[in-house]
């Protein structure tokens, strides 16, 4: 113990020395460790360590490519991309939100809705992503801000491509919208073709050819920061724009068959016969197609979707309605068909019953049409002639006849949901009702009433086989399209056509002429509109009931409340010998046809064939649209139109194809 | 400390320090975002360091012994005040701002804490009794206490581990070390459950840093993401993707090895590591050499301590220890902390300049 007191270096030094040898060696055994470590990371781990890095580093940034545009057939923009600015903000980057906000503030207007749905993403979503503060800028605002950039950090202008339907209402149920992509859309699509796209076709046109407008997403292979802002590019492979669509549409034409509905409820469709292009479309009332492009407000949404005139409705293509006596024309054909004699007369008292039978069919004309045959049964629309005629045919030759016109069955029209309509047959009836068929519904099926429903689709593409005296070719929309780099315009395949057999040819001819009577004949029920035509053309009027009428009550169109009034129906093609246009009219509720519908289609037609095309045809030296030169339409049908004489002279170029108009409107 | 006014300078040492140092600019001018201003002010804070290893070089091991209990009674003091009247930055009360400068009295630690333990420790015969092993151990703990309350762990440990190594060179009896040790593993439980979450979060994080790849593993895989990718020859100066693209984080203070290793590969790694090293030798010679017990336990623990700091650091870089703020020795941006390196390798050369006198 007493030797503590005395210290004993050397001894100490030898502790002290050990130690520090100890601690050396531990020394060597930790720095053994970490250069392991480091040989472990550097040289065995270096490939995976150095993906990892480049995964971090290189960002594959989408490029959207843009929008293909989409012209009417004379060249007429009817969808187009305009660029918008919008504001974005990055949180992170900003350092003072309030102050920032409140001198963007004084540049551009930022209303309290604006500020608030900002707000509420600051909460919702990490500070590093990007949100919008403002959308769609006014121009002024946009260069107003972008002197004043510099002053905000973390705030940037973004100018990006956003739909625009200059014909808004006009077009709306055509061509449809865009509107931003859902997660339901991304599930329907290759969500890697639309990374970076902010809109997707929803209705219409922008739906059916969305892959053609659509275009190829480009990719930009770029170095980005932790905070994932694109620090230098690497390589890109660009996107490849969506092919410009040039339509068969007319918007001309759409804009006058808009106007003459004037606000009434119902559809104007009218096809170019030789080759199925659509060259009218309408449906009204319509909508503004821009308001749906970033998204309609509920409040706005609901008063569209809840009006009682029901302007979401698109009833050119969806709209079902009994043909009433349009279908004349059709029935005739399957009489024809059947064998009946045309130039055989029965007599008309204003009534037919079936034998055994007490129940009275009405015609329309009360005292009756006394004596008709084929033609003047057409004409007159006698409502007997088609009953009788009916119920010896039967419903299976009636149903057998009318399909491949189109009627009941979708007519191929590139638009997504097509309705098939309702031509009915015993065998329809079994299965969808359980029930046997009954003679009284072939009977009342003679003039267009009862189960069945077409579409004023329909109606104008069996118009217009009718007028290619029995060549059907389903309704193109679609003309041809366009590389967007090289301006290459080429037609789209062939619409599918196939030609009806009748067992006489001259059985169109028939009918045709009963129609060319209904316009030019002396009793025809539209002859106050064919009266002071300039050019000879073919139609029916249609009168279809909305509300059954009993027995022994008379109809009263005074009295009864607008909403059950009959429907008003015309179809007619023009000129009757060489048909450049077929069209279909309905007007809801607006009573009979002659007195409604009928002048409509006149307005429609003579703007088509005066206006239009005679202005084509003097234009023709110098022809810019698609419509006044017939070579590409009549690529678009040969094969089919073989058969058919009366196209040759189309096809050549010759468009002087309607005398009677062109003697009078020259000069 | 009177007569002799010969120059303490160890060239070697001095050599060595000095090469790091200028590494050190050339890192941070990469780490910093190639900015002047950065390398400027670590230039600064050099000058000022050195002009420390000057004085600190000149002050003779007595007088140092001396002061050493009083240094420590004040630093203890010091950190006191921090907990009370302390300064609030960054969520933790480290600072003690007097007017003129901001200094951090957990700095002073550093040196106070194992001069006061070589003190003790040389005061009586060695091995130590456990008398002065038990004096020594509450000397090490107390302030340890403090600094963890600021809450700095990082600091704490390193203040620890200077002053537990004093100990383990004195010659503390390995009965004594292995009883410790299973005392600390017993013991562990209860430490756990008074660490802060994040630093619970940090050590869990180490066995799993992907668990949480974006919160408290985030800077353990960035990291080892930009050493691992730097290989052997790395990505040339101012080419690391990942210090440059700002994924490693705090880049030019605790974890601008990442930058080094990610830009100077192996090759580069394994030289930083060598001048380390080498300055860990040449001290433990100093050490090994020095005339009296308190030279040679005050300077072998610096030495030590020192290592302790590399092998922290690259550990937590790489990611094979927990993420703790121990800042890379000499290399790191960041002042009070090279002042104190720098003071420290004054002592080592005062102690170097008087081993003949005795010995």
């Amino acid at each position: 113990m007493a030797n503590h007191e005395i210290k004993d270096t050397k001894r100490e030094s030898r502790v002290i020395q050990s130690r520090i040898l100890i601690a050396f060696i531990g020394v060597l055994a930790l720095s053994a460790i970490l250069i392991a470590r480091l040989y472990f990371l550097q040289i065995i781990g270096h490939t995976h360590y150095e993906t990892l890095s480049n995964n971090n580093r290189i960002d594959l940034v989408p490029v959207p490519p843009v929008r293909g545009l989409i012209f009417d057939r004379n060249g007429e923009v009817l969808a187009q991309n305009f660029p918008v600015y919008t504001l974005e903000v990055i949180p992170d980057q900003v350092e003072d939100m309030q102050r920032t906000l409140d001198e963007i503030g004084q540049l551009v207007v930022l209303t309290p809705h604006d500020l608030a749905l900002f707000k509420k993403s600051l909460r919702q979503r990490p500070g590093f992503e990007r949100r919008h503060l403002k959308t769609e800028l006014s121009p002024d605002e946009a260069s107003r801000f972008a002197v004043n950039q510099y002053r905000f950090k973390g705030v940037k202008l973004i100018a990006r491509l956003q739909r625009f339907y200059p014909y808004g209402n006009l077009t709306a149920h055509v061509l449809g919208y865009v509107a931003r992509i859902g997660p339901r859309d991304l599930a329907r699509v290759d969500a890697a073709a639309y990374k970076g796209t902010d809109y997707i076709g929803k209705l219409g046109i922008e739906a059916y050819y969305e892959n053609e407008l659509h275009g190829q997403v480009g990719f930009e292979q770029a170095e980005t920061n932790a905070h994932g802002r694109v620090v230098r590019r690497l390589n890109r492979t660009p996107a490849v724009a969506g092919v410009n669509l040039h339509l068969n549409l007319d918007i001309k034409l759409q804009e006058v068959a808009t106007r003459v509905l004037d606000g009434r409820r119902g559809s104007i469709v009218a096809i170019e016969p030789a080759t199925g292009g659509v060259l009218a479309f309408v449906s009204q009332p319509s909508f503004d197609a821009n308001s749906f492009v970033n998204g309609i407000d509920t409040r706005r949404f609901r008063e569209l979707n809840e009006s009682e005139d029901r302007p979401l409705l698109n009833r050119a293509l969806h709209g079902r309605y009994a043909p009433g006596s349009t279908i004349k024309g059709f029935i005739a054909l399957a009489g024809l068909q059947a064998g009946i004699d045309p130039a055989q007369t029965i007599s008309c008292y204003g009534s037919f019953s079936l034998p055994n039978s007490r129940h009275r069919y009405r015609d329309w004309k009360k005292e009756g049409h006394g004596h008709v045959d084929l033609k003047s049964a057409i004409m007159q629309s006698c409502d007997v002639y088609f009953y009788r005629l009916a119920s010896k045919i039967g419903i299976r030759q009636i149903h057998d006849t009318l399909l491949p016109f189109g009627l009941g069955r979708k007519t191929g029209i590139d638009l997504n949901q097509e309705p098939s309509g309702l031509v009915p047959s015993p065998e329809w009836k079994r299965r969808s009702r359980n029930q046997p068929w009954y003679p009284g519904e072939t009977v009342i099926a003679g003039i267009g009433q009862g189960y069945m429903l077409v579409t004023p689709l329909q109606l104008a593409v069996a118009t217009a086989t009718l007028a290619n005296r029995g060549l059907y070719i389903e309704p193109r929309l679609l003309h041809s399209v366009e590389d967007p780099q090289t301006r290459i315009i080429e037609p789209v395949e062939n619409a599918g056509s196939s030609y009806i057999e009748m067992k006489d040819s001259a059985y169109y001819d028939r009918v045709i002429a009963g129609m060319e009577a209904v316009v030019h004949g002396p009793r025809g029920t539209a002859r106050r509109i064919g009266a002071k035509s300039s050019y000879r053309f073919a139609g029916k009027t249609g009168t279809a009931q909305v509300i059954g009428i009993a027995q022994n009550e008379e109809y009263d169109e005074e009295n009864t409340a607008e909403r059950f009034r009959d429907h008003s129906l015309f179809i007619a093609f023009a000129p009757v010998e060489k048909p450049r246009i077929a069209i279909a009219v309905v007007v809801e509720n607006g009573g009979s046809g002659s007195r409604t519908a009928a002048p409509l289609a006149k307005e429609v037609l003579d703007y088509y064939l005066i206006d239009r095309l005679r202005r084509a045809d003097l234009d023709d030296e110098e022809s810019i649209g698609i419509g006044s030169t017939d070579t590409t339409p009549g690529s678009v049908l040969r094969g089919g139109d073989q058969q058919i004489p009366y196209n040759d002279s189309q096809k050549s170029g010759d468009t002087h194809t309607v005398p009677h108009w062109d003697l009078k409107h020259a000069g | 400390m009177q007569a002799k006014r010969r120059s303490a300078i160890d060239p070697s040492l001095l050599m060595a320090l000095l090469l790091l140092s200028s590494l050190s600019l050339v890192v941070l001018y990469s780490a910093g975002g190639e900015s002047y201003d950065l390398i400027w002010r670590q230039f600064v804070r050099l000058f000022v360091a050195l002009l420390a290893l000057i004085i600190f070089s000149m002050i003779s091991p007595d007088s140092l012994r001396r002061w050493s209990p009083h240094l420590f009674i004040i630093g203890t003091l010091l950190l006191t005040l921090v907990l009370v009247i302390g300064y609030i930055g960054k969520g933790a009360q480290r600072w003690l701002d007097l007017g003129v400068v901001r200094f951090q009295p957990a700095e002073i630690m550093k040196l106070a804490v194992p001069m006061m333990i070589a003190w003790i420790l040389s005061r009586r015969s060695l091995p130590p009794g456990i008398l002065s092993i038990v004096l020594a151990s509450i000397c090490v703990v107390l302030p340890a206490v403090l600094v963890i309350l600021q809450p700095d762990l990082g600091t704490a440990i390193l203040i620890a581990v200077s002053g537990l190594l004093v100990i383990f060179l004195a010659g503390l009896r390995w009965q004594y070390i292995v009883a410790t040790i299973g005392l600390v593993m017993a013991a562990a439980p209860l430490m756990w459950f008074n660490l802060h979450a994040y630093q619970q979060r940090r050590i869990l994080t180490l066995f799993d840093p992907y668990s949480d790849p974006l919160g408290a593993g985030y800077h353990t895989i960035q990291s080892t993401i930009a050493v691992g990718s730097g290989g052997l020859h790395g990505k040339g100066w101012i080419g690391g993707t990942q210090s440059q693209l700002e994924f490693i984080p705090e880049r030019s203070t605790d974890f601008i090895f990442a930058v080094f290793a990610e830009e100077f590969g192996l090759i580069g790694s394994l030289l930083i590591l060598s001048i380390y090293l080498f300055i860990v030798g040449r001290t433990l010679v100093i050490a090994f050499n020095a005339r009296d017990a308190y030279s040679r336990l005050l300077t072998a623990s610096l030495s030590l301590t020192f290592f302790f700091y590399v092998f922290v650091n690259i550990g937590m870089v790489t990611g094979i220890l927990p993420v703790v703020g121990v800042p890379l020795p000499l290399i790191s941006y960041g002042g009070t902390s090279m002042v104190t390196l720098m003071a420290g390798f004054g002592i080592v050369m005062s102690v170097n300049s008087r081993k003949h006198f005795m010995a």
